[in-house]
């Protein structure tokens, strides 16, 4: 579907982008280097050709057990050309930073916030680094694989609710 | 207020017996005209309150038991309807607006989440809103239909009606703050 | 208005009028000290600070549960912060750990108002990388039942609009037409509000009989109601006075803002997906796609009305394209087999066990389904590690970078225009907080 696009980027930064592929459905994707993904993002939306204007979704994905740990998948789509061509950038666990691209669109604000609260991936340049969903005195980063499901951190003390049968299994008095 | 029920005593003197026959006069005709102003602070949060809105609106009329007008401001409503889901972040918002409403005043916990965390039993929902603030009807669905609702309005309404009331009240005041947050409600 | 020389009522200068406020001083600068001295106490302008106003999580405003603190000069908002996760329920997480078939009710409670929608949307996701085709039946009926739910979600919008601005009885009158349409669907899925309807492969289960002859009757009767409604509200004065040139964002700025669907629209960008990515069986239906100029939110509530008026004409086209056939795939690895065959034969029995217990095996990989929700691009980003459960399911929530836009918005405006703009971008909690 946006063969072009993937084409036209291999071609311009050869060696920031790797692993060119067509996934699933006709999807366009290829992997590109943590470092170089503001620049990359930025002729993607500034070629005349590719024009993604469209601000772009940002999630991540945490692979636990592989290295590196975290994956930061760009969706991107242009309206004037009708293409859709996916990036993901692979962050370690130790250096858990890549470039904000807030300067390219002013939309990935929120989803890069969702991305340090729940993951605790930092943006460098980001305007407004801090928490989205989660309230400030929570500890931890709640999507990640070791993060356990049911593990609240309440703010207000509970009160004890004798007269309501939980039953057996996981759900319990927690 | 929340389960506020007078015992009966096992021996009665005259002056009891008279005294409870005045009380229960006086309980019922504060229960009737109560359990029919009820005055609801809609503390809407998700789904459920889109049944909320249909509960409220033309077809499922629920002004016709007296519950219509909702007050934004706790300090002038007396039906705390907690509609949806009340996760940690919101919890403590809850509290705060329970404790701002005056006696007397009664709990709805409305939809499945509200009563006991629903099917979202993980890091972020409270488990059911009992174990912030006292609840008197819960009202389980997801959401529940306006049937349902108006079932559990009724329930709450014979509730009232039933709760006795003493001629002179002796219970504390209530103290709000961090001395409320620790004593058992 | 001009703020650089004050005027009073009637027009009139009152920097010449004598005994008006600021009679006989420089024209006021904000943010900067007066030079001179007033002559009398009574001449003196008034002192104004800012003042910080917490629009708090529990307000009837801010549909359903946001903060927003908001910074006022006076009427008009200097600085607007908002504040979100108080309706955060852990979806993605949830998600991670029940079967596929299971995460369908999660995806029912994201956009409440319209759930089939959702439901679609996971499921073509989910679909695409497991490279399944779903039948032409199964297709036609998503559509139908996300066009109802698509009308629905818009009247839940003009009616939630028309009583913050004042009328209640738009509001009366579109959750009776949206009642109506909730009673047809209470009769095909089960529930009015939260269906769980489409499964993977297809959807649950089929019309019952003469639904079709009575889903024509009653959308007449929401029509009724819709022209009743646009005729109470469209060239209502006060109506006009408040959304008419508020909460204006231009047509590069919901760009790059992110902006989908019916508010991208209204700022002037012809994009839908349903023109330029048909799914389903969009591609054979004529409707037009409505677009605004101004992008203020009177073009952002006259996009739902026009987009009713097109999904009424779809689901039209649809009940009459419609043939008979099968509703879901007839592989046993995704669909669950018929009863008779589950009881009957060995291999029905333990097709049954194994997509009840361990789930739909979908292979390994990743893929975006995107689908043009009632508010905008709705996207799942699914991963799967071959499991029966997901590995990380992802999503775009549509109304997420309009509400991120809601400060940019408001500031340098005034406080009352705020309500029109938070209610035509239409919020909804449950997707935006996940």
């Amino acid at each position: 579907m946006s063969k072009a696009a993937i084409a036209a980027l291999v071609e311009r930064f050869p060696d920031a982008v790797y692993d060119a592929y067509e996934g699933v459905g006709g999807d366009d994707c290829a992997f590109v280097r943590k470092d170089r993904i503001l620049e990359v993002c930025r002729f993607l939306k500034d070629d005349p050709k590719l024009q993604m204007n469209l601000s772009p979704y940002v999630t991540a994905v945490d692979y636990l057990g592989q290295d590196p740990r975290f994956e930061v998948v760009y969706n991107l789509v242009s309206t004037r050309t009708n293409q859709r061509v996916r990036l993901r950038v692979k962050v370690p666990e130790a250096d858990c930073r890549l470039p904000s691209v807030t300067s390219v669109w002013r939309g990935v604000d929120w989803f890069e916030r969702y991305c340090l609260d729940m993951y605790g991936i930092h943006f460098d340049g980001h305007p407004d680094p801090r928490r989205l969903l989660m309230y400030d005195e929570f500890v931890g980063h709640p999507l990640r694989k070791d993060y356990p499901l049911k593990a609240r951190q309440p703010l207000v003390p509970e009160r004890r609710v004798d007269d309501i049968f939980r039953g057996p299994g996981p759900a319990g008095r927690d | 207020m929340a389960s506020e029920l007078d015992v009966v005593p096992a021996i009665t003197t005259r002056r009891d017996e008279a005294q409870g026959f005045l009380e229960g006069l006086v309980s019922k005709g504060l229960g009737w005209a109560r359990k029919y102003s009820l005055f609801q602070y809609p503390f809407v949060t998700a789904c459920c309150g889109m049944e909320y809105m249909t509960v409220a609106s033309a077809r499922y009329d629920v002004d016709r038991f007296g519950a219509a007008l909702p007050r934004f401001s706790p300090r002038q409503a007396d039906l705390l309807m907690v509609v949806g889901t009340v996760n940690v972040k919101q919890g403590p918002i809850l509290r705060r607006v329970y404790e701002q409403m005056a006696d007397p005043k009664w709990v709805i916990a409305f939809g499945v989440c509200a009563s006991s965390g629903g099917f979202y039993d993980n890091y972020a929902t409270v488990q059911g809103i009992d174990r912030i603030v006292p609840v008197d009807v819960y009202i389980p669905g997801c959401p529940p239909r306006p049937e349902q609702v108006l079932d559990g309005i009724m329930l709450l309404q014979k509730k009232i009606q039933d709760q006795g009331h003493r001629l002179i009240d002796r219970k504390p005041l209530p103290v709000v703050g961090e001395a409320a947050a620790s004593r058992q409600e | 208005m001009d703020r650089e020389t004050p005027h009073g009522l009637a027009g009139e200068d009152t920097r010449e009028t004598p005994g008006s406020a600021g009679a006989g001083l420089p024209a006021p600068v904000l943010g900067k000290e007066r030079t001179a001295r007033p002559a009398s106490e009574l001449d003196a302008p008034l002192p104004s600070k800012r003042m910080v106003v917490n629009l708090g999580p529990s307000h009837p405003a801010m549909h359903g549960v946001t903060r927003a603190v908001v910074e006022l000069d006076g009427e008009i908002i200097t600085d607007m912060k908002l504040d979100i996760g108080f309706l955060h329920r852990g979806f993605e997480k949830s998600c991670e750990n029940v079967t596929w078939t299971q995460c369908f009710p999660y995806t029912d409670r994201l956009n409440y108002v319209s759930s089939i929608m959702n439901n679609v949307g996971f499921a073509l996701a989910v679909e695409k990388l497991c490279r399944l085709d779903v039948p032409e039946r199964a297709s036609y009926l998503r559509v139908i039942t996300s066009e109802i739910h698509r009308i629905c979600d818009h009247l839940t919008l003009v009616g939630a609009m028309g009583m913050e601005l004042g009328a209640m009885t738009v509001f009366l009158y579109s959750i009776e037409a949206r009642d109506m349409l909730w009673d047809r669907l209470a009769e095909l899925c089960g529930a009015r509000l939260t269906s769980n309807y489409a499964r993977i492969g297809g959807v649950a289960r089929d019309v019952p009989d003469g639904w079709i002859e009575k889903t024509t009757r009653t959308l007449d009767r929401v029509t009724a109601l819709r022209d009743e409604i646009d005729g109470l509200l469209t060239r209502n004065r006060i109506f006009l006075d408040r959304t008419r040139g508020t909460g204006v964002v231009g047509r590069e700025e919901a760009i790059e803002l992110g902006f989908t669907g019916p508010c991208l629209r209204a700022s002037g960008e012809p994009w839908d997906l349903r023109k330029a990515a048909p799914y389903l069986v969009y591609d054979r239906f004529e409707f037009d796609i409505p677009v605004g100029s101004n992008g203020d939110n009177l073009d952002r509530y006259l996009m739902r009305i026009e987009e009713m008026r097109q999904s009424d004409a779809i689901l039209r086209q649809a009940f009459a394209q419609m043939g008979p056939g099968e509703i879901i795939v007839k592989d046993f690895r995704y669909a669950l087999p018929p009863k008779p065959l589950v009881y009957g034969t060995i291999e029905g029995a333990m097709a049954h066990f194994k997509l009840v217990m361990e789930g739909i095996k979908v292979p390994a990989g990743e893929a975006y389904g995107y689908t043009e929700a009632a508010n905008g691009e709705l996207g799942f980003y699914v991963v799967s590690d071959g499991g029966g459960r997901p590995y990380k399911l992802g999503l775009r929530a549509p109304g997420w970078p309009m509400l991120a836009a809601i400060p940019h918005m408001s500031k340098g405006h005034l406080l009352s225009d705020l309500i029109p703009t938070y209610d035509s971008i239409n919020m909804i909690g449950g997707e935006v907080e996940q």
